[in-house]
């Protein structure tokens, strides 16, 4: 299905936090592949769940604590208050850029063909039931299933909140 | 580069975009489809003049504007353009291809 011929077929895209840079990384690096013709799966897990969660999804916000790229000591992170601020400055940007919201996002990613699952483990540990997550996760699954989804030749699979924290991601995408 | 297509000879980079507008016909057109392994049908010509006028009003091209367009949704779009359909769209439609995340 790749357009190129870099022998990558697939990316398998994790995503283990809710907090917006996280999210957004996820749903960029998605639609991303989708867009340059190669397969794409994303597997919610632990508080990544949160950004597939029909009541939460709209509440998530940006990392003010124990987050190093931002532009204040993470002590004043922690005010009551900083956190929606920041999420309110970073949103503006984002419409800037033209980038949906999470549930507008999501739609696109379904649209695009990028096929989503949640993990087993973390719905069971937040008691959260496939009907309380967004309607296109296509089932909850254990990470033995996603990983046998990815295990084909050309298959890449990356932690998503890797991005612009580890040097190793871009081994990785390579 | 130069190359010939459809009797004509037309320039395009190193991806494969044509690099003069001037030079795309719809005859050009109807061979890049196939070059892409696209049989272009009025759905997809419908999208394909939609490009054109987005970039000749100098908007930018994205997965969502197109969704957007009322022209297609962004599934029949994929289903119409499999492989990359923003790139491949483009790159029959002989417009630049898009610098675009989303």
């Amino acid at each position: 299905m790749n357009e190129n011929n870099t022998g990558l077929k697939k990316m398998m895209i994790i995503l283990s936090k809710a907090t917006l840079d996280s999210v957004y990384a996820a749903f960029v690096l998605a639609n991303g592949a989708r867009m340059e013709g190669y397969e794409a799966e994303m597997f919610f897990t632990f508080f990544g769940l949160e950004a597939v969660h029909k009541k939460k999804m709209n509440d998530l916000r940006f990392a003010t604590v124990g987050n190093p790229a931002m532009p204040f000591p993470t002590m004043i992170g922690g005010l009551p208050g900083m956190e929606a601020m920041a999420t309110k400055m970073m949103k503006k940007e984002m419409a800037k850029l033209d980038l949906p919201e999470v549930p507008e996002f999501l739609e696109i990613l379904s649209a695009s063909g990028v096929r989503l699952w949640a993990c087993k483990l973390a719905a069971d540990m937040f008691k959260y039931k496939k009907e309380d997550l967004y309607e296109e996760i296509e089932a909850i699954i254990t990470v033995g299933d996603f990983y046998a989804r990815g295990s084909e030749p050309g298959h890449k699979c990356c932690l998503s909140d890797f991005v612009g924290r580890n040097k190793h991601f871009n081994k990785v995408f390579k | 580069m130069e190359k010939t297509i459809a009797g004509k000879t037309i320039n395009v980079n190193e991806e494969g975009f044509m690099t003069d507008f001037g030079q795309w016909t719809k005859e050009v057109g109807e061979e890049l489809g196939k070059e892409n392994e696209i049989d272009l049908t009025p759905r997809h010509w419908e999208v394909l003049t939609y490009i054109q006028d987005q970039v000749k009003k100098e908007v930018g091209l994205t997965i969502r504007g197109i969704g957007k367009s009322g022209i297609v949704d962004i599934k029949e779009f994929y289903a119409l353009f499999p492989k990359a359909p923003l790139k491949t769209a483009t790159k029959i439609a002989g417009v630049p291809k898009p610098a675009s995340c989303i």
